[in-house]
């Protein structure tokens, strides 16, 4: 078909596949490592997101253009975004806490990581050592886009719409649970606004600044009415009314 | 799936790969400077435009017609001091911008220019390259440079950065679904995804016989698929951060969003990324629904429209044009509300276009049947359709009452209104003078006037 099939036809290597995966290979680790070593969140995602592009061009280079690009757009492009959109939320100081709650936990964790790495890595590459790959041909035959929907849409079309219906089914779940339900008549449009706003009873210009005096400056410090009362409505619901001393409620005389 | 009738100088996959490095080099060469030329030439254009929509001159003065009024502003921009805020991220600060220019200019490298031509002897496309998953390219760019303008705003440490980045990540994300399922259509009628296999597949429509005339009938997607063509519009309207969905610099919400705290080169580059994209998307939209460089149709009936480099000039037309359209709707829309936004992207675009998508495979399928099958399926169809918005039952709209019966029903004790005929009476209080004048110059009789 295209340059990209010749490139991983079973068995060779090309030039230029060789070029690209020596390239690229250091750098889908470094981001790897980068991602568990960054103290910070979005730091640590920017990493990944260097990991997954490193991916989505292997992905091309064994002739799977099609997967390659998926992999770009829907996980570094849609997902890893929507993951940044959390942890910039969370505010950019946000740092990992160096304090082991586990006694030894660190290293513990770093033994484990290595040998199960080493395990995985050694077991692929006694795995594959020699072995000849077949069929990449025949499976590109008519084209790979092709080739992946006639496998989706045929073989594996139960598993592909069973997935689907999981995935329609959490979003769904998380919507039921995120979403704040509000009856038609609780609604208010800018008219039923402001016609509340003039109803009697309800005052409808702004409400009274807190107070500001000499000594104090506070929110908590409530204003003073034309007849020298002190107004609740002058301070925000949740702050609890300072209590002022004999001296700050006084009039302030100007004879003095 | 028809099969396409390629003709000699419509470029195939198999053309790809084999340029001389020299001419890789010079093609990609060209798309550089095509993207530099349009932002100097598109900045330059959209103040003209905009300037004679507001009947005003717009930039005159700095070279012919004010031609070099962007070379003037990048200069004096590149002279500007760059300003690091104390509590930005450094790093992340300093890549945002460039993450951003080179998404946008690197999408146009799959985009043909034109068809196969001669260059000193060699025959080559008019396009950097191009691979069976082309149009993915492109999105998958289009999806990375929101990095750019979301690490740009994250990186600025203060909040109206911060909120034009959250704000662009989502408007980004929800526009991309609509943007991905309008080509989808594409995808299915051209049964392709390679730029230059459907720009081939646009070049050849169907032949209707009326009447003992051969007529070509339009081949552009733009027509065959209305409805995929004005949804990705809007969505690379949105894609591209442009008015009425600019969101993210809101200059009247945040300031100017994600580039608040951006000043100098690193500024210029997030204007530059603004430019190329709008550029990029109006070369992308003319490859996937304009035909690309085929001639529109009453060039045509000249036979050699669409050979040579030729085509390059209904090309760069054509993207111009689009480039107008955008400019167009900033000179004519507000800007949309957030929520007015994601509710259009997301309860609007998001089902019409998966409606669309299932009428248009219901139609393919049908593709092999009898002509009369087919026109009977077809026409049920459309005639159910449309009996059923013909008799759907719209709800019944309660007369409102006047404002003078709202202004009577009010409790009693309400805020005072004033008088509804806007008569306002004298005022008891005002002492009424007469004032007696000799006329000037009237031959009319003594005139009184109430003062």
């Amino acid at each position: 078909m295209t340059s990209a099939t010749v490139l991983a036809a079973a068995g060779q290597v090309s030039g230029g596949e060789e070029v690209t995966f020596w390239i690229l290979a250091p750098l889908a680790l470094l981001g790897a490592v980068g991602m568990v070593w960054a103290r910070n969140a979005v730091h640590s995602a920017l990493w990944l997101v260097l990991t997954m592009l490193c991916l989505g061009v292997f992905y091309v280079l064994q002739a799977g253009p099609f997967i390659g690009m998926v992999q770009v757009i829907v996980y570094t492009g849609a997902i890893m975004m929507l993951f940044l959109f959390v942890l910039m939320l969370v505010g950019r100081d946000a740092s990992d806490s160096l304090i082991e709650t586990l006694r030894g936990q660190r290293v513990a964790a770093v033994v484990l990581g290595l040998g199960f790495a080493g395990l995985v890595g050694t077991g692929l590459y006694r795995a594959l050592d020699g072995v000849q790959a077949v069929g990449l041909d025949e499976a590109n035959g008519e084209g790979n886009v092709q080739g992946i929907a006639r496998l989706l849409f045929t073989k594996y079309v139960f598993a592909f719409e069973l997935t689907s219906a999981l995935l329609i089914t959490a979003a769904v779940g998380a919507m039921v649970l995120a979403h704040v339900e509000r009856r038609k008549a609780d609604r208010m449009d800018q008219i039923a606004t402001m016609k509340a706003r003039f109803r009697p009873g309800n005052y409808p210009g702004p409400k009274p600044g807190p107070g500001v005096y000499a000594t104090s400056s506070s929110v908590a410090t409530p204003a003073r009415l034309p007849d020298g009362r002190l107004t609740d409505r002058s301070i925000p619901e949740i702050l609890p009314v300072r209590e002022l001393t004999a001296e700050e409620t006084a009039p302030k005389g100007t004879d003095k | 799936m028809n099969p396409v009738i390629l003709a000699a100088q419509d470029p195939t996959l198999a053309d790809f790969g084999k340029d001389p490095w020299w001419l890789v080099l010079g093609k990609i060469l060209f798309a550089f400077v095509v993207a530099v030329a349009a932002t100097l030439l598109g900045v330059w254009f959209e103040r003209r435009v905009v300037g004679r929509m507001a009947v005003r001159p717009g930039p005159n003065q700095a070279g012919p017609f004010g031609l070099l009024q962007t070379l003037a502003d990048g200069v004096k921009l590149a002279f500007k001091e760059d300003i690091l805020p104390r509590k930005a991220d450094k790093v992340v600060y300093f890549f945002a911008p460039v993450i951003s220019v080179v998404c946008a200019v690197t999408a146009l490298s799959v985009i043909p220019f034109g068809p196969m031509v001669s260059i000193f002897g060699h025959r080559t496309p008019l396009q950097v390259t191009d691979v069976s998953v082309a149009v993915l390219v492109v999105l998958a760019f289009s999806s990375l440079a929101v990095y750019g303008i979301v690490l740009g705003g994250w990186a600025s440490g203060s909040t109206y950065p911060l909120l034009g980045g959250l704000r662009s990540a989502a408007q980004l994300v929800s526009y991309e679904v609509t943007m991905g399922l309008s080509v989808v259509a594409v995808f299915m009628t051209a049964g392709t995804m390679s730029t230059s296999g459907i720009v081939a597949a646009q070049g050849d429509g169907t032949r209707l016989t009326i009447g003992g005339f051969d007529i070509a009938a339009p081949g552009w997607y733009a027509i065959l698929l209305l409805p995929s063509f004005i949804m990705f519009f809007i969505a690379i309207v949105g894609e591209t951060n442009r008015a009425p969905f600019d969101l993210p610099e809101a200059e009247s919400e945040l300031v100017a969003g994600f580039q608040t705290e951006y000043s100098s080169l690193k500024f210029a580059l997030f204007m530059l990324s603004e430019y190329v994209a709008m550029v990029t998307m109006s070369a992308f939209t003319v490859t996937l629904f304009l035909g690309g460089w085929h001639a529109p149709w009453p060039i045509t009936l000249w036979s050699g429209a669409n050979e040579g480099w030729w085509p390059m000039l209904w090309f760069f037309g054509k993207v111009i044009m689009l480039v107008f359209v955008f400019v167009w709707l900033r000179g004519t829309l507000p800007r949309l509300r957030y929520d007015q936004f994601m509710r259009f992207g997301w309860k609007v675009l998001l089902p019409l276009n998966l409606v669309w998508i299932m009428v248009l495979a219901g139609l393919r399928s049908i593709e092999d049947w009898q002509t009369r099958d087919r026109l009977l399926v077809t026409a049920v169809g459309a005639g159910v359709l449309l009996l059923a918005t013909l008799f759907w039952p719209s709800r019944k709209k309660e007369l409102k009452p006047s404002l003078q019966e709202q202004a009577d029903t009010r409790p009693y004790g309400s805020f005072p209104l004033p008088p509804m005929d806007l008569q306002v009476p004298p005022s008891p209080r005002t002492k009424r003078v007469l004032a007696e004048r000799e006329p000037a110059n009237v031959v009319a009789g003594p005139d009184s006037r109430e003062v």
